[in-house]
């Protein structure tokens, strides 16, 4: 416990390999949660409840990465920009926005959606057409823009699901082998013979025409719904996991480090004067300390989430009550030691203040034990946290790892088989609990001579 | 010990109190306008509207009274009265719930959930304890051998995973890819149906799976070192020159020497399971007090929040009690000390 040196410390610490293993992991997650902070535009986790936000990806989509993987290619989810183009012909004003996309996997984009924004007057006709790898062109919607008198600007989404495109679509029926009772994408990028994934490049098309003036073209975005996107797939809700996760670990160390260190701090200084003062005041707080210690943690903390607020600063602070009772025992039974010491008593004896000689003499002391513990105490505050968000108690505008676990508990992740909702949380939780539990043993063990063999 | 029991109910109550309130005086007036609409007769009397609205607030008014809900809940004589009620086991209705049986009182409810939670909690427990002593003292034997190692890894790592995603791990992997146990744990069939019991173990299975696969290795590691500690004192160096059997000290007289402080953990680890049991239940859907928990949670059915968590409170304090009891009786110098 004492005796024990800063340096001797930092030498025996390089000299473990959990320690060092547990510090190499830390120092990922601490560049991982700089790396979101910085880059990833705080916008992204305020509106991660918005399902607005959202809307433009994918359902339960599988990491792309599962196509290295995987020999069936599954379709990624793709967003594409339009290329425009401008021309003019007697008078006729055409604007074209074009899409390309090679798409080589081996099953269906789930559906098409085309986004555009366009600033005009007057009467416009908007016409979607694809041309095929195999040269075939498939005219898909013909339609007209709103007319209007001055200037105005049309936001515009066209769905492969409109009937209108099933409707043009049927009048290539002849050239196609098959029954045409399904899906429009399915038609689109089928082969002719056979129901089958023709691959290769498609050029999709919306040609605006305009008699007077030409269209400007504001906003132009076609989705190809697919089954795979990002680096960690999307859940139920269409959000991103990996925005989800990165965002999540800046959460989790601050919760689990903020929670450890106060309830180190609170439960030493407790602990210490306690023990300092000895007699009732030191019965006194040591019977407070007890029914602390006999609360259920778990119940009392989902009661005060559910009464007071779920607001993560509280829950960080509610986890404190429940978490410093027992380093206040330890630390108590040892500033009964470390009183007793000669050089404390003189000091008691030259008439120090009290709070001097615990605040200079005693918790000096215990110091390396301090540090050891709040290492140790971080995972119990990170998976405590997790628990509760996992209830559906968490702080609906912080996305933690608890609560993306939740919302995959919520829509069956586990039962539907969307591993890529539930391994990723799971995991993360886990090494960042490790990594503070090798830290903490490897101090432990230099701390506490005891548990050397 | 019964002076934490109050606090605690105390801390509990004025943490629900003023929600509580604020729910049972929406109650009652729901409750007066719906008998006043009904009596027809009455409002047939009125020919003001503005008569008619007096009339129903003092007809609130005065129910509020009788039921003492006029006085706020700190007031000393609601508070007694409350706590005189909870003591006696009598937690009154539940707002939304129901039991299986239709009852919404929420002793029912409580008393029916109780024992499945018993069941799932303490077979894991059991388990989990005899895997722990026999694998922990089988690696304190051999200290520092491969299933020593193997064993300390495995209690690091497994409790840092957190039991409800071992547990949703465990219904992807044997409800899912492998479609061997049902994903939700409770029974389809009905209570009183003679195949009920085995229905029930059959759908325990993953859920005790999950709770000892986390829980052994951290037991085991417990054990070990408890049993190190024994097997270096003078009385096993002892027994070890009168040339009696190694394994024969290990499992007979080191193992009785390291019971007490194991015995108090297992006391403890039963109850502290309990208090863990809200999130693994929920996962599992296993129809015990876990899940009562979470769905009074998630309704905010006070009378059912309030009698589960001091229901769960006076088990934990019991298991505290019976853990020191047990020490003394396994450990001599405690018991002459005190």
């Amino acid at each position: 416990m004492s005796g024990v040196s800063t340096d001797e410390i930092k030498r025996e610490f390089l000299k473990s390999k959990l320690g060092l293993t547990g510090i190499f992991i830390l120092l990922g997650l601490i560049l991982i949660s700089i790396a979101t902070i910085s880059l990833i535009p705080a916008s992204t986790f305020q509106e991660w409840n918005n399902p607005e936000k959202w809307i433009s990806y994918p359902k339960t989509a599988v990491p792309s990465w599962v196509n290295f993987v995987s020999l069936e290619k599954i379709p990624e989810h793709k967003i594409i920009d339009g290329n425009i183009f401008e021309s003019q012909n007697d008078g006729v004003y055409l604007v074209s926005q074009q899409f390309r996309v090679s798409f080589e996997y081996d099953d269906f984009p789930s559906d098409l959606i085309f986004e555009t924004k366009t600033k005009y007057s007057d009467s416009h006709i908007v016409q979607i057409e694809v041309i095929r790898p195999d040269g075939i062109i498939l005219e898909l919607l013909s339609t007209s823009l709103p007319y209007s008198e001055i200037d105005t600007t049309h936001d515009q989404r066209y769905f492969s699901t409109e009937s209108m495109i099933k409707k043009n679509l049927n009048s290539y029926k002849d050239e196609f082998e098959f029954d045409f009772s399904i899906g429009v994408t399915e038609i689109i990028f089928s082969q002719l013979g056979e129901n089958k994934v023709q691959k290769g490049e498609y050029i999709f098309i919306i040609n605006t025409y305009g008699i007077k003036h030409s269209a400007e073209i504001l906003k132009s975005k076609m989705i190809l719904g697919g089954k795979a996107f990002g680096l960690m797939g999307t859940d139920e809700l269409r959000r991103d996991l990996a925005i989800g996760l990165l965002w999540g670990t800046p959460l989790a160390l601050f919760i689990g480090i903020s929670v450890s260190i106060g309830s180190v701090v609170v439960g030493l200084i407790y602990g210490v004067y306690s023990g300092y003062r000895g007699k009732k005041t030191d019965e006194v707080m040591m019977r407070f300390n007890d029914v602390i210690y006999a609360l259920p943690a778990l119940p009392f903390l989902i009661i005060l989430a559910v009464t007071i607020s779920n607001s993560i600063f509280l829950m960080i602070g509610f986890l404190m009550i429940f978490s410093w009772v027992g380093i206040a025992k330890v630390s108590r039974s040892m500033s009964l030691q470390i009183k007793t010491r000669q050089y404390v008593e003189a000091a008691k004896i030259m008439g120090q203040k009290d709070s001097k000689i615990i605040f200079k003499h005693i918790l000096p002391q215990l110091l390396p034990y301090a540090f050891a513990s709040i290492a140790i105490s971080v995972p119990a505050a990170i998976t405590t946290e997790a628990g509760l968000s996992f209830l559906g108690l968490g702080d609906p505008s912080f996305p933690t790892w608890g609560q993306i676990l939740h919302d995959a508990n919520i829509y069956g992740a586990a039962a539907q088989g969307f591993w890529w909702w539930i391994i990723p949380p799971g995991i993360l939780i886990a090494i960042t609990g490790l990594a503070f539990v090798f830290i903490g043993n490897a101090l432990d063990v230099i701390v506490n001579p005891k548990l050397k063999r | 010990m019964f002076g934490v029991l109050m606090i605690t109910l105390l801390l509990t109550i004025s943490l629900v109190g003023s929600n509580m309130d604020t729910i049972l005086k929406q109650g009652v007036i729901y409750q007066v306008r719906a008998e006043i609409t009904e009596n027809t007769s009455i409002m047939q009397g009125f020919n003001d509207p503005d008569e008619f609205e007096k009339f129903v607030q003092q007809k609130i008014d005065e129910r509020i009274k009788v039921l003492g809900l006029d006085t706020p809940w700190y007031s000393p004589q609601r508070l007694g009265y409350t706590m005189y009620k909870i003591i006696i086991l009598d937690f009154g209705n539940a707002t939304f719930l129901t039991s299986d049986s239709g009852s919404s009182n929420v002793g029912d409810i409580i008393f029916e959930k109780m024992p499945k939670t018993i069941l799932l909690f303490t077979t894991a427990t059991i388990i989990i304890s005899i895997i722990g002593i026999v694998l922990g003292a089988a690696s304190s034997n051999k200290i520092g051998s491969k299933l020593d190692r193997i064993t300390s890894t495995f209690a690091v790592i497994s409790s840092s995973f957190p039991v409800w995603w071992i547990g949703m791990l465990m219904i992807f992997v044997f409800a899912f890819v492998y479609q061997i146990f049902p994903a939700r744990a409770t029974p389809s069939i009905e209570p009183d149906d003679p195949g009920y019991i085995l229905a029930l173990l059959y759908h325990m299975t993953l859920p005790v799976i999950t709770i000892v696969l986390i829980g052994f290795g951290a037991w085991a590691y417990l054990v070990r070192n408890f049993m190190v500690g024994v097997m270096q004192e003078d009385f096993i160096t002892a027994k070890k020159t009168m040339g009696i059997s190694k394994k024969r000290i290990v499992y007979s007289h080191a193992l009785r020497n390291a019971a007490p402080p194991i015995i108090t953990i297992l006391a403890l680890s039963l109850s502290g399971s309990l208090g863990g049991a809200i999130i693994t239940e929920a996962v599992f859907d296993w129809p015990g007090m876990g899940r009562l928990y979470f769905e009074a949670i998630s309704v905010m059915d006070l009378p059912v929040i309030i009698g589960s968590t001091y229901i769960l409170t006076v088990l934990f304090l019991i298991s505290i009690f019976i853990a020191d009891l047990l020490y003394g009786y396994f450990d001599p110098r405690v018991r002459t000390s005190s």
